[in-house]
């Protein structure tokens, strides 16, 4: 029998009064930061939570993981809902819920060594002794590509992508079974990048992990996610799982996204039209379907009717009126990559492995 | 080529610290084609933001111009004296940089400030005259009502809006070279696209050549005609956009090339370049990507390779290329 999801939100939401007046202050609106969102995460999977910049994605994974308390909606974690649970009950929920970062540098303490940093959740959560938890710190950095030496240095003297790793090892060290990465390549090179997203996969394998992976980025959600949710303006508006949210996206936001990437193939450029028009304000959402001032399908009944999330294929849901009356979305007219530079990629790749083995003294 | 517009050769910009003479850019020469875009691609401290800051002039001190020449056309930049050299920033080029908030003046509505730029080129003109004529940049960057845009402030617009209006105000001289520093790496992607659309239909309007410079191998096939990846300081790969995504020659091309994730492609692994770039003061000896390459042998650590023409106008600074030949002799 399949397994129930081991986090779950339902109709969750997040409101931030805005008010006005100094003397007597009265509320005269509300910034619907996240506003209405359920979603599901299995054991061992990655959901991908993408949207562009204010949309919620921060706040929707700060809600779930009760760092701020939501205005509305339930968080369910193995069946139990914790969306009120304090004390010794949430700290063991906090336990099971890590996060990591986007920023590397803001989100280390800089007075820390790495094996303070990484310790630190673990005296938090009183597991094990000094002893013990040096053992761990040393497993966790050779699990995260780091040296035994670096135990003792402080995050100034660290790169980026290292820095990124010592943050990782920290959400590891309590055995999660859930991390919320929010945008956890974000600030990164593309060669360090690729670096932490190749290593986060490996973890996920070898220790069985679910990820909720927020991004702004969808290349980098399609090489990590199983599963992909779209937001806008506080909702998700289409859920799918990646292969087919990627070759059949039916929420007309979801295409806009996928078209306005820009493809490192200098012969497909200007194929795109992109999207016209700004971002709304979460203070001031448009009434009906919240995409329609900038939708280049929107009829008189999206100006009218909020389309709700729903089910239009197995396992694929989109909010849009008119999810299954689009075109056939004509996925990338595959160029790929060029004969000439995929053999100069594949010969990089083996001499990398063949230096690897090199470095490695045969058992 | 003589269809150039501007010629960098040769040129080094470097800072002096207590253990000498650092150098963010060491020996670029490149040039950027009339009325075409040049990409400057590479990552975060590679030299792209002194490189143009060099070309502008702008060196932040204490960093200064040690060596080389700027040629636009047949005049040397780098020998200017401070006054022509502002001329030429009024005139010949301009600059717009990744975080509109930043250059633009929080306390003046944005029509004063485009007006204020005008006013720089034509003292003659009249307020009548210059407000209309700063209503039509706003136009031109597609600004949806510009009238009542005028008149507001930076911070009521959004980072898309704000990007449209220093772009209006770069082109308020008619520059003949544009340089973009990261315009859009502040943005949304589907802010990007209006943005790099903009750019391009601006730049077929006005002829204007164009350096583009940004970390985003996507938007440099998205814009760029000619292309040069920077790596520590130094150009180690030149071509056209189709020579450097279709036959990179450059291991840091390839393996730059092999980091990106792709959107049509679904590689279980990305391929990733080991360890990180090297801050200008522990350049390593010989080629400055050895520590990092897989191709690397014993003269890789001697010196420095300069760019070596592998095809017409294709140029590489690496002594295995092309890679896959240098694998097989190694095997
Ligand atoms: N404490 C707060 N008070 C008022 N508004 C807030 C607060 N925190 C967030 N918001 C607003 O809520 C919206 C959603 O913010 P959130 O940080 O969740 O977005 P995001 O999708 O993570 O964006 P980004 O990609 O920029 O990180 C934004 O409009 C933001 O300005
Ligand atoms: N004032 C300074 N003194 C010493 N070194 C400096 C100074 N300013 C910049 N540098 C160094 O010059 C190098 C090149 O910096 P630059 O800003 O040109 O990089 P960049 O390629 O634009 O990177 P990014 O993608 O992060 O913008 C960096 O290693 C930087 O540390
Ligand atoms: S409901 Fe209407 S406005 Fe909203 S996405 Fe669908 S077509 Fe566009
Ligand atoms: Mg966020
Ligand atoms: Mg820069």
């Amino acid at each position: 029998m399949k397994e129930g999801p081991l986090l779950e939100a339902v109709s969750v939401a997040k409101h931030y009064p805005v008010k006005k007046g100094i003397i007597v202050s009265r509320q005269v609106g509300a910034v619907r930061a996240v506003d209405g969102v359920s979603f599901t995460l299995h054991r061992g999977e990655t959901l991908a939570l993408v949207g562009e910049s204010g949309c919620g994605k921060s706040t929707t994974a700060r809600v779930v993981m009760r760092l701020i308390e939501p205005t509305g909606g339930d968080i369910i974690f193995k069946g139990q809902n914790v969306t009120n649970v304090a004390g010794a009950k949430l700290r063991a929920l906090r336990r099971h819920l890590q996060i990591v970062f986007q920023d590397p540098y803001a989100s280390l303490n800089p007075r820390l060594t790495v094996a303070d940093t990484i310790a630190e959740p673990m005296a938090v959560h009183g597991i094990g002794d000094a002893a013990s938890r040096k053992a761990r710190v040393q497993e966790l950095l050779r699990l995260t590509g780091l040296r035994a030496f670096h135990a003792d240095r402080y995050p100034h003297e660290f790169s980026g992508g290292q820095r990124q790793r010592i943050g990782i090892a920290r959400a590891l060290a309590v055995e999660p079974e859930v991390m919320v990465l929010d945008e956890p390549v974000s600030a990164l090179d593309v060669s360090i990048q690729a670096q932490v997203v190749n290593l986060l996969g490996d973890l996920q394998q070898r220790l069985g992990l679910s990820y909720l992976f927020i991004a702004h980025d969808l290349a980098v959600v399609k090489h990590v996610a199983d599963r992909v949710a779209v937001m806008y303006l506080g909702r998700i508006v289409e859920v799918a799982g990646k292969r087919e949210l990627f070759s059949n996206p039916r929420h007309p936001y979801t295409r806009a996204l996928l078209a306005a990437i820009p493809r490192p193939d200098p012969s497909r450029r200007g194929a795109v039209t992109p999207l016209g028009g700004d971002l709304p304000s979460p203070l001031n959402i448009p009434p009906g379907c919240r995409f329609h001032t900038r939708c280049p399908v929107a009829q008189a009944v999206c100006r009218e009717q909020d389309p709700p999330l729903r089910e239009i294929a197995p396992g694929h849901t989109a909010a849009c009126h008119f999810a299954e009356d689009l075109p056939r979305f004509d996925a990338e007219a595959d160029g790929g990559i060029a004969p000439v530079a995929q053999r100069r990629l594949a010969a990089y790749a083996a001499a990398r492995e063949r230096r690897a083995l090199a470095a490695v003294p045969a058992p | 080529m003589s269809d150039s517009l501007l010629r960098v050769e040769d040129l080094r910009t470097v800072f002096r610290s207590s253990s000498g003479d650092i150098a963010a850019v060491d020996g670029v020469t490149l040039e950027v084609p009339r009325g075409k875009t040049l990409g400057i691609v590479g990552e975060s401290g590679c030299g792209k933001s002194m490189l143009s800051l060099s070309i502008m002039r702008l060196v932040p001190n204490p960093g200064r111009i040690s060596q080389g020449r700027v040629m636009l056309e047949d005049r040397d930049l780098a020998a200017l004296s401070p006054a022509e050299m502002r001329a030429v920033r009024g005139g010949d080029i301009a600059m717009i940089f990744q975080e509109p908030m930043t250059s633009l003046n929080p306390v003046h509505s944005v029509g004063d400030q485009l007006m204020e730029a005008m006013r720089a080129h034509d003292a003659k003109a009249s307020a009548a005259e210059l407000k209309n004529r700063a209503v039509e940049a706003l136009r031109r960057v597609r600004i949806p009502s510009p009238e009542r845009r005028f008149a507001e402030f930076p911070h009521q617009l959004s980072g898309g809006m704000r990007q449209r209006v220093m772009i209006a105000m770069a082109l308020a001289c008619s520059p003949r070279l544009l340089i973009a520093d990261e315009p859009t790496t502040a943005l949304d992607v589907t802010v990007q696209a209006q943005i790099l659309d903009l750019l391009r239909e601006l730049q077929k309007e006005t002829g204007m050549s164009v350096i583009l410079i940004t970390h985003d191998l996507g938007v440099v096939a998205e814009m760029a005609d000619e292309v040069a990846v920077m790596y520590a300081g130094r150009v180690v790969e030149r071509g056209t956009a189709k020579d450097i995504f279709e036959d990179p020659q450059h291991p840091y091309t390839i393996g730059l090339l092999g980091s990106i994730p792709r959107i049509e492609e679904d590689r279980e692994r990305l391929l990733s370049i080991d360890g990180s770039v090297p801050p200008p003061f522990a350049f390593p000896k010989g080629c400055r990507f050895n520590p990092r390459c897989p191709f690397v042998i014993p003269a890789c650590k001697e010196a420095d390779p300069p760019l070596r023409e592998l095809g017409p106008g294709h140029r590489a600074a690496c002594i295995r290329a092309p890679v896959e030949l240098a694998l097989d002799i190694a095997a």
